[in-house]
């Protein structure tokens, strides 16, 4: 059912992870993505394997989970593992036949990216399993606040942000239930050409455009009698405040990075 | 008693380009007095949403004046003041929440107020407590039932701590049992906490439980009165396309029949009363 | 003489079966459905009501048990499915929000060309079903999005209607409307159950509204089949409704509290007029006495 989804993923707890700041959590994300594509050989990948399952760990967010966010990435995997297998020829040919051959260095790749990947995905599914939409989107509303200077909407842009994540799940419940009362009607989504099923959407899209203004114009209602003025003088119930934790996280990647750019230097380039 | 809102000869049309403009409200006037719980009746389409959007400036008048506690909603510099005093609900609960957590969406108007942080937290706790949804505080808006919605649309309303709330067909998309948790929050309200409510519906049933019933028919003011003056007259709430209670409707047709019922009968049990007590 | 034209046997149906959000929508409902009868479906948000009607057209297919349509299983072939959907057709809650066509005319007719009828026979049926409720022809030509609430209501149902459905189901057709759209809309219900004798099923919350039209009401209750009778049937077991939490019409209500107050009424009435002769007959009869 895609009702299913569930968009911004958060799963609730109380862990270590959980209670970072979510500023830290985005800055210290996206300073892990740039560290592994630093990563040149297997110790600084194992490095930055390790700390990745070690914040899993602590977050206390199960397994599964993150196996649920790898399934629909795995297939790119696979491909870029099995692309690197055949492309790249260095080290001992391992096996050879016509004009496929397999080498030690080419199984290497293959293997030093595919977990590359499955921890870029990791980290990133941490983030969103340990932290609220809401959260995600404030801390990037104030993340990007200097941008103001240049006279950049920040606030708009997060409010949007907000917003599109409320209404995404009522959305999709709204395109189920215009769905099957159209099914109801004997429309027909399965058979015919790519042109013919394009078309068989219309009467789906029509009432769900005509719907998502309406929603949008009674909301705009809403927030004005809420006293929804843009970004000025507004103040927020959840402070967001960097506590010893959101250091010691801090400290600790820059230890890591540190430690990868000295495995890079003393333990050559793998790739 | 003191007048909250005051509805001063009215008049409104919706302007669409390039046709001809859509009278609603024809020298309207009409006072809401503090701390009353007034129930505006109406069938579709005779401007009631209409009352509802003048009451907070959403909707100027074209002739005539809006008073919200003595100041004027055309006067631009107190939208915000007049908008925090009179808090509206509207009928979608889906379209109306904000954020997508059910605290921060409470706490969406004071924020807009730039309230203090800490206040704020008290007053979203208080807010939802009192609409009994302080269990649901972590919750998503999407997995809460029509009638919970509904409840933290009142909460995000009472967090601004308004003196008066209009709620605009609260419960109409709701099941039996968020109409009756709605109406029972909407009446602790003005009961407990002196707010001043202005009820927009077409359920009877709800209206009977208003200290005052205004029954509009075409723009205009048909009949204003307690709820039993008001259902007493069947005949006229039947041409403005209403409907009396089954038992008012069923005491009428006693009465006419020579017992001894009166026709101001509002609920199943005074009905019942009224009929044992006939027969002694 | 039993003669249905839709039932149902020992229909479940499971939610993520097998998982830890395993939920049971409806358990082993056994039902049959008179041709012709005009069937109430009454029960809590969220007690099955709906997972059931989705049932009778197919939309869902039942973890176990069976829809028989005349009899024959609807999922016999796979492949008819559409053409169940045609027979048993499905108005769901607030149907206003499915038009889509620039007409209302186009908007009733997209069930109609959806069954591959003749360009002259769809023309017949818009026409006819636009009496049915209570449209006049220039409606027609209208954009469906000009209309007001209940006229975009009645267009909606009339998209279902013009399908010439066996069996017609209303999901709470009356939702949302003020008292005059109530009426207007349960009096077209009566009018085209009546007109063309077919069976047509009506869910509702309102126990006045399923009082005043149904002949036979279903009560689900927690997903399964509480009670499935005749109005007075159903009606008398008044204490077990509300005990289940569901409203019970006023009018049974002044029934229950005139019977605790001594007097002696021997059938349980549901409508105003059934009240009106039930009270005026007991006084007299007590005054004799």
């Amino acid at each position: 059912m895609i009702s299913d989804i569930t968009i911004g993923q958060y799963y609730g707890g109380s862990s270590a992870v959980h209670r970072l700041d979510p500023r830290v959590k985005i800055i210290l994300t996206t300073l892990f993505i740039v560290i592994i594509f630093l990563c040149k050989n297997f110790l600084s990948l194992a490095a930055m394997f390790v700390l990745t399952a070690a914040s899993i760990l602590i977050s206390r967010v199960p397994f599964r989970m993150f196996f649920k966010s790898l399934k629909p990435i795995l297939p790119i995997i696979l491909l870029t593992a099995v692309l690197n297998i055949f492309y790249i020829k260095k080290g001992t040919v391992l096996w050879s036949f016509w004009i496929v051959t397999i080498t030690t260095g080419g199984l290497a790749t293959a293997f030093f990216m595919a977990v590359r990947i499955i921890c870029l995905i990791m980290c990133s599914s941490l983030l969103t399993y340990t932290t609220t939409p809401t959260d995600l989107t404030d801390a990037i509303e104030r993340l990007l606040s200097p941008l103001k200077v240049l006279h950049i909407q920040v606030h708009t842009l997060a409010m949007m942000m907000t917003l599109a994540l409320r209404f995404i799940p009522t959305l999709i419940e709204e395109i189920e239930r215009i769905t099957n009362a159209q099914k109801a009607r004997g429309a027909d989504f399965e058979s015919g050409g790519f042109l013919q099923r394009v078309k068989a959407m219309l009467p789906v899209l029509i009432p769900l455009f005509v719907s998502a203004f309406r929603r949008a114009y009674e909301l705009s209602f809403a927030m004005t009698c809420r006293c929804y003025h843009g970004g000025e003088g507004r103040t927020r119930m959840k402070q967001m405040r960097v506590h010893a934790a959101d250091f010691v996280a801090l400290a600790l990647f820059a230890v890591v990075m540190a430690g990868v750019i000295v495995l890079n230097h003393f333990f050559g380039k793998m790739i | 008693m003191n007048d909250y809102i005051q509805f001063q000869n009215v008049t409104f049309a919706y302007e669409i380009e390039g046709e001809a403009p859509k009278p609603v409200l024809k020298d309207f006037s009409l006072n809401v007095y503090a701390g009353e719980f007034v129930a505006v009746l109406g069938h579709n389409g005779c401007g009631k949403s209409t009352v509802a959007k003048l009451c907070n400036g959403i909707e100027l008048p074209q002739k005539g004046k809006v008073l919200v506690d003595g100041l004027d909603t055309a006067d631009e510099e107190k939208l915000l003041t007049i908008r925090q005093r009179v808090g509206m609900v509207f009928q979608n609960p889906d379209n109306q929440i904000v954020a997508t957590i059910v605290e921060d969406d409470v706490a969406f108007g004071p924020e807009n107020l730039g309230v203090d942080p800490s206040e704020i937290r008290r007053r979203v706790d208080d807010a939802l407590k009192r609409v009994d949804m302080y269990d649901f505080r972590r919750f998503e808006p999407h997995n809460l039932s029509g009638g919970q919605k509904q409840r933290v649309a009142i909460a995000g309303v009472i967090a601004m701590q308004p003196a008066c709330i209009v709620l605009d067909e609260p419960t109409a998309m709701l099941d039996p049992r968020g109409r009756k948790d709605v109406m029972e929050t909407v009446k602790m309200l003005n009961r407990e906490h002196g707010i001043t409510v202005v009820l927009i519906t077409h359920y009877m049933d709800e209206a009977a439980q208003a200290d005052r019933v205004v029954v509009m028919d075409h723009g205009k003011v048909l009949l204003d009165g307690t709820p039993r003056q008001v259902f007493a007259r069947g005949e006229t709430l039947k041409q403005a396309g209403l409907d009396v209670p089954q038992a008012t409707a069923l005491a009428a047709l006693l009465q006419r029949d020579g017992l001894d019922v009166p026709a101001d009968v509002l609920t199943v049990d005074e009905l019942a009363d009224a009929i044992a007590a006939a027969k002694r | 003489m039993t003669d249905p034209i839709l039932e149902t046997r020992n229909l479940t149906y499971t939610y993520a079966p097998k998982t830890a959000n395993e939920v049971t929508a409806i358990r082993e409902i056994s039902v049959a459905i008179e041709r012709g009868t005009l069937v109430g479906i009454i029960g809590h948000t969220g007690s099955g009501k709906s997972t059931l009607i989705e049932h009778f057209n197919g939309l869902k297919k039942a973890t176990s048990g069976v829809v028989l349509l005349d009899g024959r299983d609807i999922w016999e072939n796979k492949k008819e499915i559409r053409q169940v959907r045609f027979r048993v057709g499905v108005c769901f809650q607030y149907p206003e929000y499915q038009l889509f066509e620039e007409t209302v005319y186009k908007d009733v007719a997209f069930g109609p060309k959806n069954m591959g009828l003749s360009e002259e026979e769809i023309d017949r049926r818009v026409r006819e079903v636009l009496s049915f409720v209570g449209l006049e022809e220039r409606y027609l030509e209208l954009s469906p999005f000009d209309l007001s609430g209940g006229e975009k209501r009645r267009v909606a149902i009339a998209g279902i209607m013009a399908m010439e459905p066996q069996v017609l189901v209303l999901d709470e057709p009356c939702a949302g409307l003020d008292p005059k759209g109530r009426a207007t809309v349960l009096a077209m219900i009566e009018n085209y159950q009546k007109t063309t004798g077919s069976t047509v099923v009506v869910v509702s919350h309102s126990m006045e509204d399923i009082a005043s039209i149904a002949d036979r009401i279903l009560v689900m209750n927690k997903a399964g089949l509480a009670f499935f009778g005749t109005v007075e049937e159903v009606f008398s077991h008044a204490e077990a409704l509300v005990a289940m939490g569901l409203d019970i019409p006023q009018m049974t209500q002044l029934c229950l509290k005139l019977r605790a107050r001594g007097f002696d009424l021997p059938e349980t009435f549901y409508t105003v007029e059934q009240a009106h002769g039930a009270i005026l007959a007991c006084l007299k009869k007590e005054g004799t006495a």
